[in-house]
Formats: structure tokens, sequence, C-alpha cells
């Protein structure tokens, strides 16, 4: 029975992320992560946002597991309430990014010519750009706040997309069943839409998933800069930044967000890598 | 015939920075805000906000700007800084050499370490070594470079009192800062390296000197890392331009000068000028990488130079 259920879903590609140590630990990381984000309101020990000055930069003891911040806020409460900022904003930022550059590559792919390398030269640049800097200037121009830093995000990470995409659609279009297609007289929205971009979907979305790590630790930087999460909302990245003030009076503070961080860009990685093994796309997800 | 080639990659340089800087003029021009803002004191009357609009060039249209702002580029000026009421130039060309020295370091440092652990990687496949060189790479491109500064200045400027907390004044304020962008930088460039070797080392012509009954260090040394190389070099130009734009949160936790620095202040004090010219500045460095990069590989690389011929 229990063999018959595996087989099942072993059946399904992504599934055998889940066949091996690492995948199980790193994905089952994960999954905690994602139930931590969505139920963090209603799983929080202490308020988020409650204040208690008298117990302010306590040391992490009972009942506090990971020490109060400096106006007496329960750190483990905001770091798993921060789980939700971090991974929400970066998972939409990455769905942004990757649903706009997947367009303009397989545009840019199947159509070619000056279309092409137009937007080739400009994902080129902002490749080559470091992706903070990206970042800060477009916060500079949308303001602070959770919907700057995501578009931020989703603009840094758009090149990385454009390319992949393009990669993708430029090594398919010339395989026999696309020209088949084409020459059986189907519309470009057609070929594109219904034989290319699905071909070019797996490799897109690992990528897309590795992205999401990325995202968090840039949406932590950004956080840190005071750009990010305005107070009071719990985001670890700007836990860090009111955090720095008190560095060396409560570094707990500034720690364990950073652990949550780390661990949670570690298990996507992990996890990732697993599913390129599971998919078998090793050599796709290159550009 | 590598000559002509860099002749040609360089000539490239001029319209693509061209470009450039239209973009960038634009996107100076979007940000929300005015630098006279800043300027201003209270109290004063519309007119003296006109007249200090006029003194900037800030009433013309953006066309003229964009002319006037490259047309003095060429001179070697980049205009007077708004809010810090000094030539933007003078502000490039003080906090240029903080960046290039730990940018320099950083970089040195990274790609040495890195070719070796990398080296190492592949030397010491399925054994503890290789598990260890594949763990560092984990940790060092996933952990965020402004949390390794603060744990670094907790550890080592705080507890053991080995360097100072931040500033740029000696060597010793160095250290930290290289050692954090180096961290990340060894992963990249040992990740590279131990995926180049591996590949390479699936190369028909690696098994054939195998069969001859070559030793394995003549085979790594002379065949196996030269070939392998490439792709390390091309992402070790590349990272030219992240290394000075990209230790803008090493700069911001260390409190240091530097180009990033700059352009954070700036953007947060709306200084077009300033933004403009150390944003300019940036992208010819990642320009320049990139040139680079494709120079070494056109040289490394007779396939590239016939392609692009």
């Amino acid at each position: 029975m229990t063999s018959a259920v595996w087989n099942k879903l072993s059946g399904f590609a992504p599934f055998r992320a889940f066949s091996s140590a690492i995948g199980i630990v790193a994905g089952g990381f994960l999954i905690l992560l994602l139930l931590v984000a969505f139920f963090a309101p209603w799983i929080t020990p202490f308020d988020v946002a409650a204040q208690n000055l008298a117990n302010a930069n306590a040391a992490p003891g009972w009942p506090h597991i990971m020490g109060t911040d400096e106006f007496g806020r329960d750190v483990f409460s905001r770091v798993l309430y921060g789980a939700r900022t971090s991974l929400s904003v970066s998972a939409t930022a990455i769905a942004i990014s990757v649903s706009v550059g997947m367009l303009l590559g397989a545009a840019a792919g199947y159509f070619g010519g000056l279309f092409e390398r137009a937007v080739m030269t400009v994902v080129d640049l902002t490749w080559s750009f470091p992706d903070i800097l990206i970042a800060l200037i477009f916060v500079a121009i949308i303001g602070p706040g959770l919907t700057s830093t995501t578009f931020a995000i989703a603009i840094a990470y758009l090149a990385q997309f454009t390319r992949l995409t393009r990669a993708q659609i430029v090594r398919l279009k010339s395989e026999t069943f696309v020209e088949a297609t084409i020459n059986l007289g189907a519309t470009p929205a057609h070929v594109v839409l219904r034989h290319l971009l699905p071909n070019a979907l797996a490799p897109v979305i690992v990528v897309g998933m590795l992205a999401v790590g990325d995202g968090i630790v840039l949406e932590a930087t950004l956080g840190f800069f005071g750009l990010g999460a305005q107070p009071p909302t719990p985001s670890w990245g700007a836990m860090m930044s009111s955090g720095t003030a008190q560095l060396f009076i409560s570094p707990w503070v500034i720690i364990y967000p950073g652990v949550a961080v780390a661990a949670t860009v570690i298990a996507v990685n992990l996890f990732g890598d697993e599913l390129v093994r599971a998919l078998d796309i090793r050599d796709r997800v290159r550009s | 015939m590598i000559l002509k080639y860099s002749i040609q990659r360089l000539l490239m340089i001029i319209p693509v920075s061209l470009a450039i800087s239209v973009v960038i003029f634009l996107i100076v021009h979007l940000l929300p805000g005015d630098p006279i803002d800043n300027l201003i004191r209270v109290g004063s009357s519309p007119e003296d906000r006109i007249a200090l609009t006029a003194k900037y060039g800030l009433d013309q249209s953006l066309f003229e700007q964009y002319f006037l702002w490259i047309s003095q580029i060429m001179t070697g000026d980049f205009g007077q800084a708004i809010v810090l009421r000094r030539p933007v130039a003078d502000l490039i060309a003080q906090n240029l050499p903080y960046s290039l020295q730990l940018g320099g370091l950083a970089f040195l440092f990274s790609s040495i370490v890195g070719l070796i652990l990398g080296i190492v990687a592949w030397a010491s496949q399925k054994t503890w070594g290789e598990q260890f060189v594949k763990g560092f790479i984990l940790l060092g491109s996933t952990v965020p470079g402004f949390w390794l500064a603060l744990l670094m200045i907790l550890f080592f400027a705080v507890n053991l009192g080995w360097f100072p907390v931040s500033g740029a004044r000696d060597w010793t304020a160095l250290v930290l800062p290289v050692l954090t962008i180096g961290f990340g930088g060894i992963a990249l460039v040992a990740r590279v390296t131990r995926v180049a070797l591996l590949e390479v080392g699936r190369e028909d012509f690696i098994t054939l000197l195998h069969a001859k009954g070559l030793s394995r260090p003549t085979i790594l040394f002379r065949h196996l890392i030269p070939h392998a190389l490439l792709p390390v070099v091309t992402i070790l130009a590349l990272r030219i331009g992240w290394i000075l734009g990209g230790a803008v949160t090493v700069e911001f936790v260390f409190g240091r000068p530097g180009l990033g620095s700059l352009l954070i202040r700036a953007l947060g004090q709306r200084d077009y000028p300033v933004v403009q010219g150390s944003l300019l500045m940036l992208a010819l460095a990642v320009m320049i990488g990139t040139l680079i990069g494709d120079i070494a590989q056109a040289a490394m690389d007779p396939r590239i130079r016939e392609a692009t011929k």
C-alpha cells in the first residue's frame, strides 16, 4: 500500500527531490517555514508589537528564549513573524520577475532581430551591475516600504530570468517539433505560449526558487538600510537595522534574525540543488 | 589579431557609455524630491528658490541639462555637488582610493584563496576535503554580507579587540572589511573553479593523458587548470564592478568612505550631480571589468577570437 503511494508520488518528478537526506531536511525546513509564515499571527508566543520597556534588552532565557529588543519586544515572536514578511516579499517579487522575464525573454528569443538586441543589451548591463545597487536606486525612486522593496527585488532579478528564458527559447526554436508546428500554420502566440514556454518552464521555475533565497537576502539588506518594512512590522532585515545601535548591549537582536535568513537561504539552495538533480536539468539552469 | 579584437571591443565602450549616461541621467531625474529642498534656508522667499534652481541649471529642459552635463564630463568636469557644495570630481577622487583599496585587496584575497579551495575540492573528490569546501561555498554564497560584518565586529573588534570597529585610519581597519567581502568572493571563485575543473576533467583529452600515463599533478597543473581558468577569469572580471559597487553594505557597516557610501549619501540628499557622477564611475568600472574579461577570454581561447572576427 505504502509502496503504491510512493510509486505514484515518485512518478511526479519534483517529489523525487525528497528522496535524499538533504532533500528531506531542507525541504522539511522550508515546509515548516511556510507554515510558520502562514500562521504567524496565531502562533507567536508574544504580541510582536507589544512593548515592555521594563524588560528591554533582556538576554535570552525564559520566557523570552531569544531575548528581547530595545523596546522589550520578544525577539523569538518577531523572528517567527519576520518569516511572513520576508517570504511574502521575496516570493511576490520573484513571481513578478519570473513572469515579466519570461515574456521578455520569450519575445526576444522568438522574434530575434533588433528587438532581441535592444532587450539583451539592457539585460546584460543590469545583469553585470550589483543587484544591491539596482535595488537601492529603485527604492530611492519609489520611496521606502515593502511595496517598493518588492518591486526593487523584482527589477534586480529581471535580467536573470530574461537571459535564462531567452536561452531556452533559442535552443527550443530549432527543435523539429517547433518547426513542424510553425509549418502547420500556427500563430506565433500559439507557438510561444503552447509549445516554447511550457518546455522552458522547469529550469526557470527552479532558478526562480533559488532566486527566492537571494531575494530574502536582498530584502533583509534593504530592511537593514531602513528602506524595507517600516516599524513596527517585523522583518528580519529591519530587526537587524534597529538592533545595530544596541549591537554591544543586546547582540541577540542581530544574531537570531541573521541565523533565520542564513538558514532559510541555505535550505532554499540545498533543496534547489536536489530539485535540479530530480528534474535532471543541470545543463539547462545555466544561461 | 588579439590587438585588433581589443581595439574593436575598446571602441564599443564609447556608444555603450553614451547609452548608459542617458539611462543614468533619466533615472536620476526620476528621483522624487528636489535637491534645493536640502539647500534652502527656512523662511527664504520663492525668488531665492528660483535663483538657486537657475544657478544649478535645474530650470532648463531635461534635454538641455543632459547635453550640458555630458559635454562637461568630456572635459573632466562632473559638475558641482549641490548639497556638499564641492566639485563632484573632487568627491569621487577622494572616495575612489578607499574603494580601490578595499576592492583590490578583497579581489586578490578571494581570487587566490578561492582558486586554491576550488583545486583542493577537485583534488579531494569524495573525501571530507570536498565536503568541507562545498560547505564553505554554501555558507559563503548565502550568508548576508552585512550580517557577517556585524558578527565580525562583535567577535574580532569587541570581544577580542584585535581590530577597530569602524573607520579607515590605517591598515588594521581594512582587515575585517576585506575578510567580509572576501568570504563571499572566495565562495564564488571556489565554486566556479571546482565546476570548471570537473567539466574539463570529463573531456576526452584528459582521459587520453591519463591513458598515456602522465602523473596526476602534471595533468592537473599543465592541462586541467589552464583550461578550467577560462570561466574563472570571466567571473573574476565581472566581479571588478561588483566589488567596487557591491561593497556598499560593507562600507556602510564599517563606516568606511568609498564610492558606495558616497552614492548612498547622495541618494538620500537627492544630490543629482553626485548620484550621476558616482553611478557613471561604477558603470564604467563594470564595463572595464567586462572588457578585461572578454579580452582575456579571447587571448586564452582561439575559438572566441575566430567567432568574433
